[in-house]
């Protein structure tokens, strides 16, 4: 089954006199346990695709369909609810929320389910335990009573991963996960969102890095607001391996430094 | 998300901004703790003075010249007489003249006020004998030259004497005092009503007044269920006496105890109605303070509100929370600007003698009123929060 359909999708803003055309008619459709990821140069529509993928945005025209429930038929807090339990969201910049600790940061989506979700709805102790599991995930059981400031860049990633599967969705959207971290951190999470992808979780996720694009299984390319190839990746790229081999790399660099002083 | 998370929230972003949340507090805690303490001194002084007054007299009626500078003042001894023979719901009746003077005796001077009054007087204004005797209906009527005193005359001019049968110079004329009253302490506007020198109305008319004319009647019904009657009649008899037309305005007035009250503290009830809106202003420009820090931390927090919205939080949560946080700002700025205000009318009332009543009605209103403000000011900034489109909100930096 198709986590996400989309068919004839368009997106126009309307700037005073101006229409900016920033999707012209796109289809895209995404099965379960895929993991795709979207590239495209700046103003190609990417983000926009992204917002709308993240019922963030509503499309001006076309049918979108996530997880079989068509989005333009369930009004804002519809689409909350589906932001909520269906989506999990990862972006550039981690946004935690400051001051707070990594386990009240991935408690913070179970705070807002409700109503149709009623079997779901948790009480403060269960919050705790899914949270905990999630940080557990994703590696970071021992960190979790601290603050954002006091993680590093990838493990700040980390948390908003376990945040994003907290609920868990039918999808997890990533906004250019690793544009704020190092290769390194980078690597880290590109292995952590392959291990996820082997357990059977969807995900999407727009880059304009072609080496971590390579990480996927699938490259949609945009631009001018409109797919322009959808391929599926053949070489298999493992994240994990690449990481041992950059620090591998990285530890003889730093070996031959030391030889060299 | 139910109203408990809610409520666990706020505390904890204001716990998290504990300066700014300190404040923005400011203000409602200015407010709240002087509307109570303003209040609280407002009617504090109208109850002293309401006690005090009870402690003036039962049953007390009063005749006073009339109001007006143009207006001759024509209660007289003679006014007293009629009274005392045709008056049938009055007990006692004394007539008074009332001096500043300054008296000379045992250890120096001493400026006080001296008042000519009749045997009757301590009767009707409820003053007691602490030694001695006051001087009699005979010694009034021979003018005789005793004066009775007050305990601040005894403690600045016969301290450690007993000042009965000493000589006390009122003016120039030498009196012996016969009789020390017993203490009535300050009133509420903290007049000292024991520097007083009490001697025979006679004596008074002869050694001290000019004129003929008294400055009060004072009298007492005989019970309280009299006291209309009372006035009514000695309203009719001073008419006769005076020779005043059917609809001839009265040349005095007459006052009966509630009257008398209500004329006493109606400077201090007038000084509550002031104070308490001047704090009420201050509450106000509380709760404008509230809002604008509201606005600040809607603006300040646009990041957290996109984050909250991209994992599911609907517009009404989003308004929910800013207006939670800002009742609870204002309510806990009321509680402690309601313990500020407990202290400082203990304190008031404790070190500095002043009296102060917080009344706990008062209380719970200024508490509920700073709630109401919370919602008050806090509903824009919240819709303001609420109304923020997700993709710019998580795009601000």
């Amino acid at each position: 089954m198709s986590v996400i359909e989309m068919n004839g999708i368009q997106r126009h803003y309307i700037l005073g006199e101006v229409t900016v055309k920033a999707l012209n008619g796109v289809d895209l459709k995404i099965d379960e346990k895929e993991f795709v990821a979207i590239m495209g140069a700046s103003g190609s529509g990417k983000s926009t695709l992204m917002n709308i993928i993240g019922c963030l945005d509503a499309q001006t025209a076309g049918t979108y369909m996530l997880d079989g429930i068509d989005t333009s038929t369930i009004g804002a807090d519809g689409l909350a609810e589906i932001r909520n339990a269906k989506i999990g969201f990862v972006f550039q910049g981690f946004n935690l929320l400051a001051r707070t600790t990594a386990l009240e940061n991935v408690e913070l989506p179970l705070l807002y389910i409700r109503g149709g979700a009623e079997q779901k709805r948790t009480t403060a102790r269960e919050a705790r335990d899914s949270a905990m599991r999630a940080l557990d995930r994703v590696g970071l059981t021992d960190r979790m009573h601290h603050l954002p400031t006091q993680l590093s860049g990838g493990q700040q990633q980390r948390v908003a991963i376990a945040r994003a599967l907290v609920n868990e969705p039918a999808l997890i959207l990533a906004d250019e996960p690793t544009g704020n971290l190092d290769s390194a951190m980078s690597l880290e999470i590109m292995a952590l969102f392959q291990e996820l992808n082997d357990q059977g979780i969807t995900v999407v996720m727009v880059t304009h890095e072609p080496d971590i694009a390579a990480f996927a299984r699938r490259k949609v390319t945009v631009r001018d607001g409109l797919i322009l190839a959808d391929a599926p990746i053949a070489e298999r790229h493992d994240a994990g391996e690449a990481l041992e081999k950059w620090n591998a790399m990285h530890s003889r660099f730093m070996a031959a430094g030391e030889a060299v002083r | 998300m139910n109203s408990l998370a809610l409520i666990r929230m706020s505390f904890r972003s204001i716990l998290r901004n504990r300066m700014r949340s300190l404040l923005t507090t400011l203000g409602v805690i200015i407010g709240v703790s002087s509307v109570i303490i303003m209040v609280a001194v407002g009617e504090g002084s109208q109850a002293a003075i309401r006690e005090n007054i009870a402690t003036m007299g039962t049953n007390l009626l009063q005749v006073r010249p009339p109001r007006g500078r143009f207006v001759a003042n024509r209660i007289s001894p003679a006014d007293v007489l009629k009274i005392k023979a045709e008056a049938t719901h009055v007990a006692a009746v004394s007539g008074v003249v009332r001096h500043s003077a300054t008296v000379a005796g045992g250890s120096g001077y001493w400026a006080t006020s001296v008042f000519g009054t009749e045997p009757s007087y301590p009767e009707i204004r409820n003053w007691q004998i602490d030694s001695g005797d006051f001087f009699t209906e005979k010694e009034n009527a021979t003018k005789q030259k005793v004066a009775i005193i007050g305990a601040t005359i005894v403690s600045e001019l016969f301290d450690g004497i007993d000042p009965i049968g000493q000589q006390l110079r009122i003016g120039n004329t030498p009196f012996q005092i016969v009789g020390v009253l017993k203490s009535k302490g300050k009133t509420g506007m903290g007049d000292d009503q024991d520097n007083v020198v009490m001697i025979p109305l006679n004596t008074a008319f002869l050694r001290l007044e000019r004129s003929r004319f008294l400055n009060s009647i004072e009298m007492s019904a005989k019970s309280e269920g009299e006291m209309t009657a009372a006035q009514t009649e000695v309203d009719s008899i001073l008419r006769t006496a005076h020779r005043l037309e059917a609809d001839a305005d009265a040349d005095y007035q007459l006052f009966n105890q509630e009257e008398i009250i209500d004329m006493a503290s109606s400077t201090a009830k007038t000084l509550t109605i002031l104070l308490g809106a001047i704090a009420g202003v201050s509450l106000l420009v509380g709760g404008i303070g509230i809002m604008n820090i509201m606005l600040v931390s809607v603006t300040e927090r646009t990041r957290e509100i996109g984050i909250r919205l991209s994992v599911g939080a609907r517009r009404s949560d989003i308004m929910r929370q800013f207006l939670t946080e800002a009742v609870v700002l204002s309510l806990l700025g009321g509680l402690v600007g309601i313990a500020l205000a407990l202290a400082a009318v203990y304190a008031l009332n404790t070190f500095w003698s002043i009296r102060a009543d917080a009344n706990p009605a008062f209380i719970f209103l200024s508490g509920g009123f700073a709630a109401a403000v919370g919602v008050f000011f806090g509903y824009y900034p919240a819709r303001k929060a609420a109304a923020m489109n997700p993709i710019d909100a998580l795009r601000t930096e």
